[in-house]
């Protein structure tokens, strides 16, 4: 595998800044390198700090394995944001989805049934976050707060407060080397497939631009004739779908389903999205930038581990190298 | 069973003697003693039960214990909250408690010394409360206090892999620990520490917390080995963590250690049994202390002892032993694995 540098071609930066206003142009260019810049400062100290277990093959595979189910709900989570809206229900969705997902009734159907279960639970989330929101008097907060609370609750219910071990043996066959394509996991090929597309849907497509122009200024959209409203539904909708994917995914990667699932993904996700240069208020953002800002983070887990440093000091220096990532990229811009 | 033979006097009818007209030692081999708790209908009891969310494995189990064992007796009704992982939500629900005037209270704090006021308040009231598991910080605050040995836990879970290393020279161990938030997992892991101080060809040579979750298991110990190219010997403080730890190391492909497991679930106890993998052993944390709290419960609301013991009082205090589980007693304590 490749190290997580080069999941970023230098190529796609400028393209994905044409989308948005001119003047925008360079500062989300530099955004990007400076994020860049940050993953190979982690990786220099990585290759001082332990050469032999950072710099190897199994490191970055497990550090993408590892990225790849945040990632994909981070990738729904920046179009939310993009869009103006906020998404917080997201880990009781993954929750949920992989409670569902693996109960025994479900586990019946096999692989396929786990799946569309899995898809289904998360668009259905996505649909009531997305009705109460567009088309209800709900704001983005309230909603999916509501449905954070709600969709935990209804995983505990399932589940019954017990690990749900998977049994199908297809789905546990996903998640061990034998699978591997040319050395990259099928969990990294999901992350990867779903990160292409949020960059084609968000750059390529009608959608896209709706988005943008939703999140930047909803008035003039609808003035622009744009139905805002249903832009609005469809952005949580898409969000939910992510989580079902990464919820399958988290089945895969741990062979089983638990209603503690998905902790705080809400807050890993808004804050990758956020040092990936996603503008909190919406209009702006990028699915590079979030997928930079999840290899951020992942790479901070994985070096500290490798280091042996204990929780304590690591949540100590993730919350430093937050402040200090957002200060680097400021500080290139606000003289 | 807890409560089998006798033990109990004037002294307690003395003490309880509101309406002891029941069974006074009807079975008991010694005829002299008498109020002893026994499976046999007594005076009315209702419980009170607080605890933490039970949304995995260990602290399910508790619940369930609880709520199975209160069934079993007819003469207990239980009044089991909602659980909460927030201190102050639990001492709404525990305050409720002592409103309603239920006449014991066991209770297993999400966090011991933030409930404490409210362990004395009860007391205060005239309930005697149950403490379970996660202490108060003050003995004010308990009538009586039943829990597993956290240290103990880690104690065991060293000797068992020191016996089984001591005779490999530069032997290495690696240890993944629950949430570093609780108390109680510094506690195992100094225990673990400490067992293996006695054995000076071993060393710890990395050590990483996960959340008790599933997910954080895989993620830690996917780290772990990756960080450690070869060890001997793994404990993983939690067997529901277990779960997502024993994934990573058949994604990783590694088999070179023995693995020694946390609180005894079932899943872990049939792995076991069945000998295939890395999985040797498990330290037990018994969630059937919930059973016995609830038996403790009963025996003081009804005013009457506990047996097998000389005193005339329940204890105001007892520790619960963390059994080493392996392939050769494991059928003995299958039974009590949790799912």
């Amino acid at each position: 595998m490749t190290p997580p540098t080069s999941v970023a071609p230098e190529a796609e930066t400028p393209s994905a800044a044409k989308q948005g206003p001119a003047g925008r142009r360079i500062r989300i260019d530099v955004r990007h390198l400076s994020l860049l810049g940050v993953l190979l400062a982690l990786v220099v100290v990585g290759a001082i700090t332990k050469p032999d277990e950072f710099l190897a093959t199994d490191n970055f595979r497990l550090i993408l394995t590892q990225a790849s189910v945040i990632g994909v709900v981070t990738v729904g989570v920046t179009f939310v944001i993009i869009g103006g809206g906020i998404d917080l229900s997201v880990g009781a969705i993954v929750a949920l989805a992989s409670v569902w997902a693996t109960t025994v009734a479900t586990q019946e159907y096999g692989l396929a049934g786990m799946l569309l279960c899995s898809l289904l639970v998360g668009l259905g989330c996505g649909l009531v976050n997305g009705l109460l929101i567009a088309y209800g008097p709900m704001v983005p907060f309230i909603a999916t707060l509501a449905m954070l609370a709600s969709a935990r609750g209804l995983a505990l219910q399932i589940s019954d407060g017990k690990t749900q071990v998977v049994t199908v043996q297809s789905v546990l066959d996903l998640g061990v080397p034998d699978s591997y394509v040319l050395g990259v996991p099928p969990i990294v090929l999901v992350f990867l497939g779903v990160g292409v597309l949020g960059w084609l849907v968000l750059n390529r497509t009608t959608f896209g631009r709706r988005t943008v122009a939703v999140g930047g200024n909803p008035e003039a959209s609808r003035l622009a004739g744009i139905a805002v409203k249903r832009q609005r539904l469809l952005l949580y909708l898409l969000s939910g779908l992510c989580c079902g994917i990464a919820a399958f995914l988290l089945i895969i990667l741990t062979g089983s389903g638990q209603n503690t699932n998905g902790n705080l993904y809400e807050l890993d996700a808004i804050a990758a999205a956020i040092i990936g240069g996603t503008l909190l208020s919406g209009g702006r953002g990028t699915i590079l930038g979030s997928v930079l800002g999840v290899l951020v983070f992942t790479t901070i887990t994985n070096l500290f581990a490798l280091n042996n440093l204990q929780t304590d000091v690591q949540q100590i220096a993730k919350g430093a190298i937050i402040v200090a990532a957002v200060l680097v990229q400021k500080g290139r811009f606000t003289p | 069973m807890l409560f089998g033979t006798a033990a109990a006097s004037a002294a307690l009818l003395a003490a309880g003697c509101t309406s002891n007209d029941s069974d006074d030692g009807g079975e008991n081999t010694s005829a002299d003693q008498a109020g002893v708790a026994d499976d046999k209908p007594g005076k009315k009891v209702t419980v009170g039960f607080a605890g933490p969310q039970a949304d995995h494995g260990w602290l399910n189990a508790i619940t369930q214990q609880a709520k199975a064992r209160a069934k079993k007796y007819e003469d207990v009704t239980l009044e089991a909250t909602e659980g909460s992982n927030d201190n102050a939500t639990q001492i709404g629900q525990i305050e409720t408690l002592i409103n309603k005037k239920v006449d014991v209270l066991v209770v297993l704090p999400a966090d011991g010394k933030a409930l404490t006021q409210v362990g004395l308040k009860a007391m205060r009231a005239g309930i005697p409360v149950v403490n379970l598991d996660r202490i108060f910080d003050s003995a004010q605050a308990y009538r009586c206090w039943i829990g597993g040995d956290n240290y103990g836990m880690g104690l065991n879970a060293g000797r068992f892999i020191g016996e089984q290393l001591k005779d490999k020279k530069g032997a290495k161990v690696v240890e993944l620990a629950g949430q570093d938030n609780l108390e109680l997992t510094r506690q195992r892991t100094q225990g673990f520490d400490d067992a293996l101080k006695n054995y000076p060809n071993i060393k710890k040579v990395a050590r990483q917390a996960a959340e008790f979750t599933v997910e954080s298991g895989q993620e830690k110990m996917a780290q772990l080995l990756r960080a450690q190219s070869g060890f001997d010997a793994l404990w993983n403080h939690d067997d529901d963590q277990g779960v997502g730890a024993e994934r990573a190391i058949k994604q990783a492909g590694r088999d070179e250690f023995l693995m020694v497991g946390g609180a005894g679930s079932k899943r872990v106890m049939e792995t076991i049994k069945g000998d295939k993998g890395v999985l040797k052993a498990t330290v037990l944390y018994p969630p059937t202390m919930a059973a016995s709290a609830i038996d403790l419960a009963r025996a003081l609301g009804q005013g009457k002892g506990v047996g097998g013991m000389a005193e005339f009082e329940i204890p105001a205090s007892i520790t619960l032993y963390s059994a080493v589980v392996t392939k050769e007693n494991v059928d003995e304590y299958l039974p009590i694995g949790f799912t």
